[in-house]
């Protein structure tokens, strides 16, 4: 069982490297939209400092809602996923293992250029640390969330917005809970209570997601 | 016996022949309600020592919102139910669930915010009850939005049924948010176990207002579950010989 994990995990990490250009785009991504917001509100220094934390977290949302579809679609279409779900592995812990090299792939980018990108937006040192600890807690929860959404739609010709509307509300607490935390660091404030929620979250869905995705996925092949 | 009560509810004849009985008695008790709390709330309660009569609107808007939970828990419940033993009438009751879920949704927040003008001078705040319900109308939008993309229909109320159990994690963040954001929506006056910060003469309508939203629910979703099944059962023989003895 933990051979399969694996070799499900190293498949999907080699897979994504043999298509460079790819692994690059969903971290482009971030690194724009991030790069939009001054250029719409201006440069002014507090503004930017105190809106830093939201517009990082809501950049790594979008970026992950962009590549969210690669963690099934591609296996969907030459008929691999149908071989792991008639394989004699349980199929939720072979989801995990492409929950987290998906993470790996596209949340770990996010989580080394996040702090970078806050400095460049003027957060402060606290800020940038905590910012750092809620996107290395936060991130995976999106990649497994996420899996649900794409195992949902999966089977769809348009999903792309569907999978939007769905998985964006379930996005929300991550989002509140991480903004919360670097706010209360850059004010000064002790992040515990944040921080604990976060990691509630983390091990809640890396726990109980798998198993909703392979129910979805079921119906989605069937 | 419960068991066997939901094997026979499962039936589609059964399930068609048992909800054209109950629909007279849920329409005569629901009318009934709703005269009694309309009365009573605009009429026999009191009104507020600091909102004045615009207060009333809790007759519409807080009904509507304890609506908007308890319809997603019987859509989740109904999902299991769906799930577990592939019922179709659950299927049936999720997804038309879905859609007036929504419209309660809607009204309460719509009511909230004609409500919120007067009393806080804003139609919209960014507080966390309000926000949570608006994320709870997204939810609805998501289901049904996702049910009407999936062509073969029996697959969509799976999906549906998935969705809807993951969207239950959201509920207690909906409840439990007064708390963890004490913002500028006023605490619950009524849920408080040991002594309602309530009048009861105001109190009293607006818990016949619930029942009789509740029954409304029921009313509806009936109705349209029942329109639901005879289309998608419209080649079958019980269909055919209702129709055929209602048509001699």
């Amino acid at each position: 069982m933990l051979q399969a994990f694996l070799i499900i995990l190293q498949r999907d990490l080699i897979l994504a490297i043999r298509h460079r250009a790819e692994l690059m785009n969903p971290m482009l991504f971030f690194v724009l939209v991030v790069v939009l917001f001054p250029l719409g509100i201006g440069a002014e220094a507090t503004i930017l400092e105190r809106i830093a934390p939201g517009i990082i977290w809501i950049a790594a949302l979008l970026s992950a809602l962009l590549s969210l579809d690669r963690i099934f679609r591609t296996d969907m279409e030459d008929g691999s996923l149908e071989q792991m779900l008639i394989s004699a592995q349980p199929m939720s812990l072979l989801i995990l293992a492409k929950i987290i090299a998906h993470w790996i792939i596209t949340g770990l980018p996010v989580v080394l250029v996040g702090p970078l990108l806050a400095l460049f937006l003027g957060l402060s040192a606290e800020g940038i640390e905590t910012l750092f600890f809620t996107l290395l807690l936060g991130t995976p929860v999106l990649s497994a969330i996420g899996s649900v959404g794409v195992a949902l739609t999966v089977g769809l010709r348009r999903g792309g917005v569907v999978l939007s509307l769905l998985v964006l509300p379930l996005y929300v607490p991550v989002l509140i809970f991480a903004s919360q935390a670097v706010d209360a660091a850059a004010a000064g404030f002790p992040t515990a209570a944040p921080i604990a929620m976060l990691s509630a979250l983390l091990l809640l869905s890396l726990s109980l997601t798998p198993w909703a995705a392979s129910a979805a996925l079921k119906m989605s092949v069937s | 016996m419960i068991m066997r009560f939901i094997y026979q509810l499962g039936s589609p004849p059964y399930f068609y022949a048992l909800s054209g009985r109950l629909l007279p008695w849920l329409s005569g008790l629901c009318f009934i309600l709703f005269a009694a709390g309309l009365y009573g709330g605009l009429v026999l309660a009191p009104a507020d020592y600091q909102q004045g009569d615009s207060f009333r609107i809790i007759y519409i808007h807080v009904p509507a919102a304890w609506m908007s939970l308890f319809v997603y828990m019987i859509m989740a419940f109904s999902g299991a139910m769906a799930l577990i033993w592939r019922i179709k009438i659950a299927e049936i009751i999720l997804i038309n669930s879905a859609h007036i879920g929504a419209v309660f949704t809607f009204l309460a927040l719509v009511t909230g915010s004609i409500w919120g003008k007067p009393m806080w001078g804003t139609w919209w705040v960014w507080d966390a009850r309000l926000t949570s319900e608006l994320l709870l109308l997204f939810l609805y939008l998501g289901i049904i939005a996702l049910y009407s993309a999936i062509d073969d229909k029996r697959k969509a109320a799976r999906a549906v049924a998935i969705l809807a159990l993951v969207g239950v994690v959201n509920i207690p963040i909906i409840h439990y948010s007064v708390e963890w954001w004490s913002t500028l929506h006023q605490g619950p006056t009524v849920t408080k176990f040991d002594k309602p910060s309530i009048d009861t003469r105001m109190l009293i309508p607006l818990l016949l207002m619930a029942f009789a939203y509740k029954f409304l629910y029921a009313i509806v979703v009936l109705l349209r579950a029942r329109n639901d099944l005879l289309w998608r059962e419209r080649r079958s023989q019980w269909v055919a010989t209702l129709f055929s003895k209602e048509g001699a």
